[in-house]
């Protein structure tokens, strides 16, 4: 049993410093800031993810178990607010994302392309 | 009240959980500390349904599961995309309405587009978000608009 949990963990361990790699080569190989923020998020989201999951099965059940599913919680809450803060501002200063062309919907439900 | 009462257990429970420590000396610094910053939040004006958002109680368990399901889709597609190489993407800005009622639910939303690696809210202004797409394939799952319907589902 319980090294059936030590590999569950290190699968989950090893997956999510995959994710964080990816992350990181996505950083140096995207072209510009907003598509880097997209390659910086599989660090924040499934890299951290699954690093955290992978020690709540390290840890067993214990008070170490709700303070890594706090730090997740709080990860994935601050970790959106400041890439959205980081884009905006850059947005706000002047810089023009690289786009290949632009959408628009009235409503949620009808897409129009304009 | 009501919400002070809620932010007090909440705060108690908080506090039990980071401590492990549970002699009567350190239960009652627990008491203080968690009158104090209710004190602090009430002088701060800051108790209300937004800050304890407690009608989602129930509602928004399934929201993040389904969160959590679409963020693990995504992020397989920008890693994907991240091996392919710079010429495998295409950004395309998305400017989608927020069909939320209030600004809570808004910003669960705009905070649930930005947490889905491929799509970053970039911009609000009034009820219209500017979204940032990775690829087309993102831009025209965004305006599908199936996140929005359930965020609109969980406000209620």
């Amino acid at each position: 049993m319980a090294i059936l949990i030590d590999i569950i963990s290190w699968i989950l361990l090893l997956a999510g410093s995959f994710f964080c790699f990816t992350g990181g080569v996505g950083l140096l190989r995207f072209p510009d800031f907003f598509s880097r923020i997209h390659a910086a998020s599989l660090t924040d989201t499934l890299g951290a993810g699954l690093i955290l999951i992978g020690l709540m099965f390290q840890a067993g059940w214990g008070l170490v178990l709700p303070k890594l599913i706090l730090i997740l919680l709080f990860s994935a809450i601050t970790g959106t607010t400041a890439s959205h803060a980081m884009a905006k501002a850059a947005l706000k200063s002047g810089l023009q994302p690289q786009v290949v062309g632009s959408v628009k919907s009235e409503s949620g439900g009808a897409p129009s392309n304009s | 009240m009501f919400y002070s009462l809620a932010l007090s257990i909440m705060l108690s429970g908080f506090w039990l959980v980071n401590s492990g420590h549970y002699n009567p000396l350190m239960l009652f610094f627990m008491l203080v500390s968690v009158l104090f910053v209710v004190f602090l939040c009430h002088r701060m004006d800051v108790i209300d349904g937004e800050s304890q958002p407690l009608n989602l109680t129930f509602t928004i368990p399934t929201y993040w599961l389904w969160l959590a399901k679409e963020v693990v889709l995504a992020n397989i597609a920008v890693a994907r995309n991240v091996w392919q190489g710079p010429e495998s993407i295409s950004p395309m800005l998305v400017y989608v309405k927020a069909g939320q009622k209030t600004d809570l639910g808004m910003v669960i939303y705009a905070n649930s587009i930005t947490l889905t690696p491929g799509t970053i809210t970039i911009d609000q202004q009034g009820k219209q978000l500017t979204v940032h797409a990775l690829t087309r394939e993102m831009a025209a799952d965004m305006l599908k608009g199936e996140m929005d319907r359930r965020v609109s589902r969980v406000e209620g």
